[in-house]
């Protein structure tokens, strides 16, 4: 199986080096080769298991209660203005 | 009398009682002996001297615990052992945490780990490098390895890790301690950065089994915050160790464990002498087969990476982590931002977890993947509907040198009889059974009981503790 790194890696929002894709690729492919080793197993009519343990809908009221300070969801911010998060310009010709 | 540090959570908590000392003579033994052999090991990546101290003074009969880097502490670093996290403050204590607290413990500090818990050796840490205190030219395993070598190397009373694909169990049978991995959904993981949500669980690692019982007693229960832990009931794992014994337990003992290439002679006779001692001890030895278990290691390694492909891209520049100083604009902001601030194996993984989830691949293998590993959990409700628990190697080898393993998927390998127990999300645990010779190097056993069985998993550990003495 040929996998495309660069392009895996562009969905993944990854930046890599050449260097990077040289050597993952190879070690990828070994990994997707082992693991199609699941294609042998006959699973006609099991269904898929998304848990540990089987769950229901765990459902709590639903009502206002107090969550994280703004200041304390905002100390670990890499930028930010005021009480927002700064970002750079994000839509075309808008006013940054 | 031994010194301080050497003690576990039950002596701890017994000469707190009696006023033989306090809290802070604890901690402050666990700092000396901090400052005198960390340099050596390297388990923690940071110490919080100040606040442990303060906190013993307010508790003073609290007990010291080693916090492994990716559970909040409110007020302490957390990294993942990840460059990406570097300078990351807790803003809130992780459920677990408020636990532990409200139990008389007290976070006292970091443990290393491989970055975002993904690795069997701690080897791929972005932040320190930690060795194992029975041969620090060797691993102490991974990814809690720093949890592993604090308690191993008596730099703590006892610490937290997480598991799942075997990061507790593994560490543990490298550095002689007690692991103990419990079902998904008995602990909360609110708070604990989350690798594979579909696995991923808090667990104790400490010096005997009581006092895992004692820590796992504090840890487990229902949470609000976390929807997969249920209301039932936490058993008093510490009183219901009483009276424990082999005397008539049916111990499997599954063929796909015990007669694999590969492992190694001396983890070979250990385990065996482990079942001898067991047999002779009165337990009942039943021969059982997990059929699937050869495709175990394949399904984790497309549901893991798939799952943490999708959990790690909260880490883009934007709230928290490292940003890129060269981004130019949003695009450029995520991608090099993950690239500066992401280890190789994390790396890896991500593109591992993005194309199995890729328009075109999910069915032929996330959703394949998921209709195995229920083929994986009927292996295990068919056995366990014959036997008490499962007795099996717990690593394939001791304790490996530091880059012996350089090919990813032969480092996967390590994990062979830890993950088909995570897959189907019951309880398991490491416990010490002998040492390697030559070599004198620590190597554990594994148990495995059924889901939420976590009182006849303890039980029976606590009985091979003894037998084994």
């Amino acid at each position: 199986m040929k996998i495309d790194v660069g392009y895996v890696a562009e969905l993944a929002r990854l930046e890599l080096t050449d260097e990077e894709k040289s050597v993952f690729q190879p070690q990828l492919e070994n990994i997707v080769k082992y693991v199609e080793k699941i294609s042998e197993v006959d699973v006609e009519g099991v269904e898929p298991m998304m848990h540990g343990r089987p769950l229901v809908n765990a459902f709590r009221e639903d009502e206002v209660r107090p969550s994280l300070d703004r200041e304390a969801a905002l100390a670990n911010a890499p930028a930010r203005v005021g009480e927002e998060f700064l970002l750079p310009k994000i839509v075309e010709g808008a006013e940054s | 009398m031994s010194e301080l540090f050497e003690l576990g959570v039950k002596e701890a908590q017994a000469g707190l009682a009696k006023g033989e000392f306090t809290s802070v003579d604890l901690v402050k033994a666990v700092i000396s002996r901090y400052h005198e052999k960390d340099g050596e090991i390297g388990a923690y990546l940071t110490f919080d001297e100040e606040g442990a101290l303060k906190l013993a003074e307010e508790n003073p009969k609290a007990v010291p615990i080693a916090i492994k880097d990716l559970i909040n502490v409110k007020g302490q670093p957390c990294t993942c052992a990840s460059r990406i996290l570097k300078g990351y403050v807790s803003p809130y204590d992780a459920t677990v945490v408020k636990n532990l607290k409200a139990n008389g413990f007290i976070p006292c500090g970091r443990v290393n780990m491989d970055e975002f818990a993904m690795g069997s050796s701690t080897e791929n840490s972005g932040l320190g490098v930690t060795r194992n205190p029975y041969d620090t030219t060797r691993v102490p395993g991974g990814s809690s390895g720093g949890s592993a070598a604090a308690v191993g190397g008596d730099l703590c009373i006892a610490a937290l890790g997480t598991d799942t694909g075997g990061s507790i169990r593994q560490p543990a049978s490298f550095c002689n301690c007690v692991g103990v991995k419990p079902s998904y959904g008995r602990v909360s993981r609110f708070g604990v950065t989350a690798f594979a949500s579909s696995l991923d669980q808090v667990g104790p690692m400490t010096k005997s089994v009581e006092d895992a019982a004692i820590l796992l007693k504090a840890l487990a229960g229902h949470d609000e915050m976390d929807g997969t832990t249920p209301r039932d009931p936490v058993p008093d794992y510490v009183a219901e160790l009483a009276g424990a014994s082999m005397k008539g337990v049916k111990i499997g003992l599954p063929k796909e464990y015990l007669e694999v290439s590969g492992l190694d002679p001396e983890v070979k006779r250990i385990t065996d002498e482990a079942i001898a001692k067991c047999e002779g001890a009165g337990a009942e030895l039943v021969p059982v087969s997990l059929p699937h278990t050869e495709y175990a290691m394949a399904v984790y390694y497309i549901i893991a990476p798939a799952e943490a492909s999708a959990n790690l891209a909260r880490f883009d520049g934007v709230r928290y982590g490292h940003r890129s100083a060269s981004a130019k604009d949003v695009y450029t902001l995520y991608t090099k931002s993950r690239a500066e601030g992401f280890g190789p194996e994390v790396k890896r993984r991500i593109i591992m977890g993005t194309y199995v989830l890729s328009s075109g691949y999910y069915d032929a293998y996330y959703g394949r993947a998921q209709k195995v590993r229920t083929l994986i959990k009927r292996d295990f409700d068919e056995a366990f509907g014959k036997v008490d628990v499962l007795l099996t190697p717990c690593a394939p080898t001791p304790a490996f040198k530091f880059k012996e393993l350089q090919d990813p998927l032969t480092m996967y390998l390590n994990d062979l009889f830890t993950i088909p127990s995570s897959l189907a999300g019951v309880c398991a645990a490491s416990v010490p059974a002998g040492f390697t010779r030559p070599g004198n190097l620590p190597v554990g056993v594994q148990f495995i009981c059924g889901g939420f069985e976590e009182s006849r998993l303890l039980r029976i550990c606590r009985a091979f503790e003894e037998v084994n003495a």
